[in-house]
């Protein structure tokens, strides 16, 4: 039998409940935040053993200095023709997302989600990889459409739920599918596109293919068990996949301390696994093309998968329904240590004498009338503010490949309803 | 108070009376969660009682399962319905047998709450009615408030209770009740009886029905948001309806059901969730099994069609005063 005070002597145990630095009203000082000189790290060679750069698991690959140059050893040396695509692509990245933000705004959709701060993350990930390689992407990784020059007009169809939405106004906006562009199918359950990444890419592997795979998620989402399952699968058949995580510092309101951020880094998740990890500057378009390069080429070599952690931060709020003055302080978006990936691009085009200032603005005007345009021309095939434009009996369509006797019983029983109705499901303008 | 405030004072009061009871979550500290039914709780229990979680929902219930085990009364909450079912393996193998398999010497007192149904534009993802699933498991209780006055009680007496509890809220009528009529204003508890809560502690036993509208011409057996939705058809429609909201789907309030089917003769039943193998088909079950002398029609099943929720047509898909009226008309073609 135990004692009556068995433990008395012994301290009592406390729980740790991990605390963002500053909460809303809070003056913000990222001096903590570690950043290590541009072009600091070593580049391994893409040959070498995952265990042999660790380290690099824990730093961070950085190209671009302070000054605009591009220093280093991951210096990826692009051509200021490629460097002035990619500007262009995160720009029209940015314009693209404040155009339909305000279109969410005014009642034309339900629904949008920017990538403001983030943009090298996925538009240099995309110029890095072959057109032909799959990408599994989260909701944020629209630039990789946009990268990959993809119709805007199209992607605004679908934001809209209109006539011409190739997705038949079944998805939510944003969670776009386009398989010709490399581009799968968005799910809104967190991180299930993990494992499916692998498994396209075991499956190239399988039937000796040359393509590869690369998927995001969200450093909250790294706690999603599909993350930790999808490690597992690409270690074990060394599949050529990589694993982007988007270090964007806060999911919804809760920042990276409850996914695990205060005890290590999200790079350092490969390490467990034996897989390659990078940690990279994600507002440094150059170093995220460099370490995507880089993963390439090992996933194209038969080395396996590798996982860059992208650290970067979410600069708007999580969502249209969101409002990040509720949990975290005003001063963060521009504090941040990293800068504008948008702006450190151009100050190393400018710096190499590739671009100037002028240059820049008639772009920014050039592309805010080429998404004004593009939304003039989607709204013409609707907006989902005015009602329905999907014939209602294609509700069934893609249940099945055919349809089963109880969905056309259902689908008779919608037409007839409507019938009965006089189209109560007509909403007004 | 609405429905998301009810919710709240019912955590905040259960958090006072029993220092077991914690709350945690996706958003659910400092911010008060998405849909704000936890603000305020961490500021006023501390960080140890309401807490954000990883995103991991297996992690989420597997973690609360423990902790009640250790003896604590964990309410858990899954930030959407749709984003249970990477929990559902703790929820369905461990969580709703732990009492069976351990003889009783470990318990799962852990109450999930999850905003559920659609109406909303939130697509695929973010509308549907998974609770078939669960009635379907035994071990577990679940429980639909169609009120803020029932939430309130009904979570209080979930918390309460030492099964494993699933606590699903129609989300569409967290402000206010819902006609069905999505271009109408919307309503406002403020206006409605049952959005005058009694601040302090009350409870609702789990498994007992309510009679929302009492009738003779037929039985009408809803929860959530359709219970609305029905109440207002039928006003509407001028049929004097027995509208019985179930409240409670596991464990259910037989008697309640028999004696209004055998009493009207007739019985319609309307859930949102799709229809094969949805909760509708088990009252089905029941009420030919138990009543079938009683009946002079063919039980009516209203439902959401057998498909995933699709963002623009949502109102297609939606069981609606249209597909409601039809099978009124239908089930009372004869009387
Ligand atoms: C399985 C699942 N659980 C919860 C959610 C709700 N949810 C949507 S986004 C999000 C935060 C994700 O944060 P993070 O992975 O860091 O990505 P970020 O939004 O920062 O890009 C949550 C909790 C969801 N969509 N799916």
């Amino acid at each position: 039998m135990a004692s009556e005070h068995p433990r008395a002597n012994l301290q009592p145990l406390t729980l740790h409940i991990p605390e963002p630095k500053f909460r809303p009203g809070d003056a913000v000082d990222f001096a903590e935040v570690d950043v290590p000189p541009a072009g600091e790290a070593r580049r391994p060679d893409t040959a070498d053993k995952a265990s042999d750069f660790i380290d690099l698991a824990y730093t961070l690959v950085r190209v671009l200095d302070d000054d605009g140059n591009a220093v280093g050893p991951w210096d990826p040396k692009l051509s200021p023709d490629v460097m002035r695509r990619m500007l262009r692509s995160m720009a029209l990245l940015r314009a693209f997302d404040e155009r339909m933000f305000r279109a969410q705004r005014q009642g034309k959709t339900s629904f949008y989600m920017k990538a403001l701060g983030e943009e090298a993350v996925a538009v240099a990930a995309a110029y890095a990889l072959d057109y032909e390689d799959m990408c599994f992407p989260s909701y944020r990784q629209q630039g990789l459409l946009i990268a990959r020059g993809w119709s805007l007009v199209d992607m605004m169809n679908q934001i809209y739920s209109n006539t011409a939405d190739r997705l038949g106004g079944k998805q939510l906006p944003i969670m776009y599918s386009v398989k010709e562009a490399g581009f799968f199918s968005i799910s809104g359950n967190l991180t299930t596109q993990y494992p499916q990444a692998v498994g396209w890419a075991m499956a190239s592997a399988a039937k000796g293919d040359t393509r590869i795979a690369a998927t995001w998620c969200g450093e909250g989402s790294t706690a999603e068990g599909d993350f930790h399952s999808a490690c597992t699968f690409a270690a074990v058949y060394r599949a050529p996949v990589i694993f982007n995580v988007v270090n964007n510092q806060w999911a919804i309101s809760s920042f990276s301390g409850f996914a695990g951020a205060e005890a290590t880094t999200f790079a350092a998740r490969a390490v467990g696994y034996g897989i390659a990890g990078l940690r990279v500057d994600g507002n440094d378009a150059l170093a995220v093309y460099a370490a995507t390069e880089w993963a390439a080429e090992r996933a194209r070599t038969n080395q396996g998968p590798t996982l860059i952690e992208h650290f970067t931060y979410r600069a708007e709020g999580h969502s249209t329904s969101d409002d990040p003055g509720q949990y975290r302080s005003e001063g963060e978006p521009n504090a941040w240590p990293l800068g504008d990936p948008i702006k450190r691009l151009k100050d190393h085009l400018i710096a190499i004498g590739e671009w100037d200032e002028e240059r820049h603005a008639a772009q920014d005007k050039e592309l805010a009338e080429q998404v004004k345009a593009a939304q003039k021309e989607a709204e013409k095939n609707g907006i989902l503010g005015h009602g329905l434009h999907q014939p209602l009996e294609s509700l069934f369509d893609g249940v099945f490949e055919e349809l089963p006797w109880h969905l056309k019983e259902q689908r008779q029983q919608m037409l007839d309803e409507e019938t009965a109705s006089g189209r109560p499901w007509d909403r007004k303008a | 108070m609405n429905m998301i405030q009810a919710i709240n004072s019912a955590m905040d009061i259960m958090m006072e009376r029993d220092p077991d009871v914690i709350v945690m979550g996706e958003d659910v500290g400092y911010f008060g969660g998405v849909f704000r039914a936890t603000a305020g709780l961490q500021a006023k229990h501390g960080k140890t009682r309401v807490f954000d979680t990883p995103i991991t929902e297996c992690g989420i219930i597997g973690v609360a399962v423990g902790m009640g085990a250790y003896g604590l009364r964990p309410v858990p909450e899954i930030q959407f319905a749709d984003y249970i079912y990477p929990a559902l393996d703790q929820l369905v193998s461990e969580a709703a047998r732990l009492r069976y398999r351990s003889a009783g010497e470990f318990t799962s007192p852990i109450t999930v709450r999850s905003p559920f149904g659609g109406g909303i534009f939130g697509g695929q993802t973010h509308s549907q009615s998974p609770e078939g699933l669960f009635t379907h498991m035994s071990g577990i209780k679940t429980v639909i408030p169609s009120t803020p006055y029932d939430a309130k009680g009904l979570l209080i007496a979930a918390i309460e209770d030492n099964d494993p509890t699933l606590f699903f809220e129609p989300k569409r009528i967290y402000n206010g009740p819902f006609d069905g009529y999505w271009d109408r204003p919307s309503q406002n508890w403020s206006k409605h009886p049952a959005g005058e809560v009694p601040t302090g502690y009350y409870k609702i036993e789990l498994g007992k029905a309510k009679i929302v509208r009492a009738g003779e011409a037929l039985t009408i057996l809803a929860y959530g948001t359709m219970v609305h939705v029905c109440a207002a058809v039928v006003a509407e429609a001028g049929i004097d309806a027995e509208i019985v909201d179930l409240r409670t789907l596991v464990p259910l309030d037989i008697e309640t059901i028999e004696a209004s089917v055998k009493k009207t003769g007739r019985c319609m039943i309307v859930h949102e969730a799709t229809r094969t193998s949805g909760f509708g088909a088990e009252l089905s079950a029941i009420v030919q099994e138990r009543c079938f002398y009683h009946l002079e029609a063919p039980i009516e099943r209203v439902t959401g069609f057998d498909t995933p929720y699709p963002h623009s047509l949502e109102w297609a898909y939606f069981p609606g005063p249209v597909r409601i009226g039809e099978a009124l008309k239908k089930i009372m073609k004869d009387a």
